[in-house]
């Protein structure tokens, strides 16, 4: 059966544009209550846009200005993403972040910043000085005169936050629906009409969580409070670094300098795998799906990483990449969670940039609420399973759990991962649970085979042909990240 | 006994099994764990010729090749197990290992031989500025697809680096239809063998441009197309010279990092310069009883000098399974003028017999000398037409001569 007869023959309750973080959280919560829902995707895989590429930190919530949205939320979705990460076994870690400040000016802004995390409900904080920074940052510069301690804050990994809650929504019953670009809204009778060229999704409701396009759904139709003019974004450019897990431990908290108009500035920090993360800049871009690396932006970066940690060894870079940021251009640059002026049933959520992953349980709750004023009726599902298959993880097990499973199952003695430690048998389950890996990079996100220091050289062939096995897919037809990024090129008919 | 354990059933793995039996061992106490489905290691994917010139004085595949080190291992009946991988080792040789036959296995070695090879260097090392889409492939993984599953990468390819994986691809692609563009190397020398040079690119009318590199990767979802600059002395691209090549596939051959990671894990001292452990003239690492051959010890450029090599290391290891540690004497090894690195890092003067030492230079030089020193007395002068960076140098010296530590240097002729 194809998608379109699968998902065009209903008209579901709501339609969630767009799978990344907020896509992702709206859909875990809307699955606690009686109402049919359907995610719709442009890329290939959950949380393919911005989503994937940030500084997959959990921010405390000390930097937003008190009463706006970001100020509201960001304390909340904090604390729920580890409950969250918990409950369905999400790598995520409470490593807790250091603000540094570097002389006078510095330690003026690390008042303030203390002082909006007090009136944003920031448990914990602290203002640290002299040899306690040390203690806990032994390889931070020692320039650093003093510096703001937030305990609460922690790092997860973005995409498997986003994985878990999309499966959990999906073991609920919610479909997903990928590699479907909704590029028009209609208003039919009783119904809205969602179309990506011929093929129409019906949803009374629709929430608009579509990250950098999420301005180009209906156009000209997100006003902003106080502005005049409809909400346009602008895609900013972060660019990063992913060092090897050798150097893991260079950094025990995420460690920030003071932040500037640009944003939170260069930051280093540990991640969920044990790899140190170095980055963003930030640079307007042209266009949207602009995420190529620079050899500037890696130098600015570079430098930036080395303002905090001097002996910070960049050489063991295993990957760069760049994200590209949804910024709203308004005078409060705030999130912008509002109904539409045209669909009084299509909730817009835009602008969600940082901390747009630290907020996110919390702007779903928001935005749940929001539909709820619009007249969804938001009746608690009895059934609702807070759950998701469990996951293996082979590398994670004792000796003896590890004998047990290759008993079990021998796919689990079979390593097709190399430098991450992964089995077949976990690749097989990556593809084959809810809402599946379908592509190599859908693959490793879900189990990091190809996320080590030899990036997919040894294992990407086998990867593939687990993938063309299970999938019932010819080796050619599959992709590193949906169509037209085929790995292998199909010869030429022969005449 | 506890059994002897060779790490790896590639070339270097094979020919240590097989020498540790030769040397004394009985085949019982030997276990040989390789990591892939069957044994043979990167020689199964390599089925170009050109292997074995110097051992069997004939050219063979790299997969005839491998068979041949394959039937010793049958022939002494030497059991390994494939599908096998080695999760950890300590400094006291206890490892564990698992596969879908055996479970998941503790055992403790009464030596152990790393034959782990190596990895290729991956665009992320490299910092290759641009997009991330599908259609870069290291050279070896695209090999693999090629040779051993019979899928093409691409069909318009760009090749990065001049290691020999990349100039044997260059030929492969072109003979399975693609069209090479070029293929693009840092530095001003080429980084493969110069008869690679010569049979895979001169032969195809393919063109080397030296000091030349990918400054920008373009193309969402797979490559449309690369820009390639030349750089300067300090190798900095020039921007005036940067022109876009249209292709669909980037294909890198940008270095091998010797795979170390259980080597680490033991506590042994890896060379920064080689990748591989230290190690003295029998090839034992700095922890007793753990010897490392093969391209885990060092890049090689040949196969028949990975076989030697690993053939040393697997008699020793045998010697010191059989009866144990002895008492040395080293002296160091230091890379003089010109020289990048030399292994053996030590030579323990109670050996006998001669050392083989094994190096490469940092720049090519046309009409020099290799000079062989132990403190200021010069032991050897061998007269080079040249050397270059991409071939590995070797020269012996007795060890009844040597009484200070040993420098290997070598010095252009006037």
């Amino acid at each position: 059966m194809s998608y379109d007869q699968r998902y065009s023959g209903k008209i579901y309750d709501v339609a969630v544009i767009g799978a990344g973080i907020t896509g992702s959280m709206t859909a875990y919560k809307l699955a606690k209550y009686k109402l049919s829902v359907i995610v719709l995707e442009k890329g290939s895989d959950i949380a393919s846009g911005a989503t994937k590429a940030n500084s997959a930190i959990v921010h405390a919530g000390f930097d937003a200005v008190p009463g706006t949205l970001k100020g509201k939320l960001n304390a909340d979705g904090c604390r729920q993403i580890k409950e969250i990460s918990e409950k369905l076994n999400v790598h995520y870690d409470n490593c807790g972040s250091l603000v540094c400040a570097f002389g006078e000016a510095d330690e003026r802004h690390l008042d303030l910043l203390y002082s909006r995390g007090i009136a944003n409900g920031v448990e914990g904080m602290r203002i640290i000085r002299g040899e306690e920074i040390f203690e806990l940052e032994p390889q931070l510069s020692r320039e650093c005169t003093s510096a703001l301690f937030a305990p609460t804050a922690g790092i997860v990994c973005p995409w498997g936050l986003c994985i878990a809650v999309c499966e959990a929504a999906a073991v609920n019953g919610t479909d997903f629906l990928f590699s479907y670009e909704a590029k028009k809204v209609e208003q039919r009778g009783g119904y809205l009409e969602i179309n990506s060229d011929d093929t129409p999704i019906r949803a009374r409701y629709i929430v608009n969580a579509s990250g950098l396009g999420a301005d180009l759904l209906v156009e000209n139709d997100i006003f902003p409070d106080g502005e005049e003019e409809p909400l346009r974004l602008n895609p900013r450019r972060g660019e990063y670094m992913l060092l090897d897990t050798s150097e893991g431990g260079i950094a025990k908290h995420t460690l920030f300098v003071c932040p500037s108009e640009k944003g939170k500035g260069i930051l280093v920090s540990p991640t969920v795998h044990g790899n140190v993360i170095v980055g963003p800049n930030a640079h307007e871009v042209e266009y949207r799906d602009n995420t190529t690396t620079t050899p500037e932006g890696i130098d600015e970066i570079s430098a930036g990483a080395r303002r905090l940690i001097p002996d910070i060894n960049l050489r063991a870079s295993i990957t760069e990449f760049a994200g590209v940021r949804p910024t709203p251009m308004t005078k409060a640059k705030d999130f912008v969670i509002k109904a539409s002026k045209r669909f009084p049933k299509l909730l817009h959520a835009a602008g969600i940039d940082s901390p747009g992953l630290a907020c996110g349980p919390a702007v779903a709750d928001y935005i749940v609420g929001k539909l709820g004023e619009m007249g969804l009726p938001l009746r608690p599902n009895p059934d609702f399973s807070d759950s998701r298959p469990p996951s293996p993880c082979f590398k994670a097990m004792s000796d003896e759990e590890k004998a047990a499973a290759i008993r079990e199952n021998p796919a689990f003695g079979r390593i097709i991962c190399r430098c991450e430690t992964v089995t077949e048998a976990e690749i097989v389950d990556a593809i084959t649970r809810p809402v599946g890996a379908r592509d190599l990079d859908g693959v490793k996100r879900r189990v990091r085979a190809g996320m080590g220091r030899c990036q997919g050289g040894f294992c990407s062939p086998r990867v593939t042909a687990i993938l063309s096995r299970l999938l019932h897919k010819d080796m050619y037809d599959i992709t590193k990240k949906g169509e037209g990024s085929e790995i292998l090129s199909r010869p030429d008919d022969r005449d | 006994m506890d059994k002897l354990i060779v790490i790896g059933g590639g070339p270097a793995g094979l020919a240590a099994a097989a020498s540790a039996v030769d040397a004394g061992v009985s085949p019982e106490d030997i276990l040989l764990l390789e990591r892939d489905d069957s044994l043979g290691g990167i020689l199964n994917q390599c089925i170009h010729a050109g292997f074995g010139l110097h051992i069997f004085s004939e050219e063979l595949t790299g997969p005839e090749y491998a068979s041949r080190y394959i039937d010793r291992l049958h022939e002494r009946e030497i059991p390994y197990v494939t599908d096998a991988m080695v999760l950890s080792l300590n400094a006291d040789r206890e490892l564990t290992y698992v596969s879908p036959k055996d479970g998941f296995i503790r055992l403790k070695a009464s030596a152990v031989v790393i034959a782990t090879g190596c990895r290729e260097r991956t665009r992320g090392q490299i910092m290759i500025p641009g997009t991330r889409p599908a259609g870069i492939f290291t050279a070896g993984s695209a090999q693999r697809f090629v040779n051993m599953e019979n899928k093409m990468p691409g069909k318009r390819a760009v090749i990065l680096g001049s290691g020999d994986i990349g100039l044997i691809m260059a030929r492969r692609l072109t003979l399975e239809g693609a069209k090479v563009e070029c293929v693009a190397e840092l530095m001003n020398y080429c980084g493969g063998l110069a008869r690679n040079v010569a049979q895979c690119l001169n032969d195809f009318d393919i063109p080397l441009l030296l000091s030349h590199t990918v400054t920008d990767i373009l193309g969402k979802s797979r490559v449309e197309g690369v820009k390639i600059s030349q750089v300067d002395e300090n190798r900095r691209p020039i921007p005036a010279t940067e022109k876009i090549v249209p292709c669909d596939t980037l294909l890198l051959s940008v270095g091998l990092i010797p795979e170390n990671e259980l080597a680490r894990e033991a506590g042994v001292v890896i060379d920064p310069v080689t990748g591989g452990a230290v190690v003295d003239q029998y090839n034992q690492t700095t922890a007793e009883g753990i010897f490392a051959c093969g391209n885990a010890l060092q890049v090689h450029d040949l196969v028949d000098n990975v076989t030697l090599e690993a053939e040393a290391a697997g008699a020793a290891a045998a010697r010191y399974a059989l009866s144990g540690t002895k008492t040395v004497n080293y002296v160091a090894t230091t890379p003089g003028d010109n020289v990048r690195y030399i292994v053996p890092h030590k030579i323990d003067l109670g050996g006998s017999g001669d050392v083989k030492l094994s190096f490469r230079v940092t720049s090519t030089i046309r009409g020099c000398d290799t000079v062989i020193k132990s403190g200021s007395k010069e032991l050897r002068r061998i007269r080079k037409r040249v050397v270059t960076p991409g071939e590995m140098e070797s020269a012996t010296v007795k060890i009844s001569d040597i009484d200070a530590p040993v420098s290997v240097s070598i010095e252009e002729r006037a």
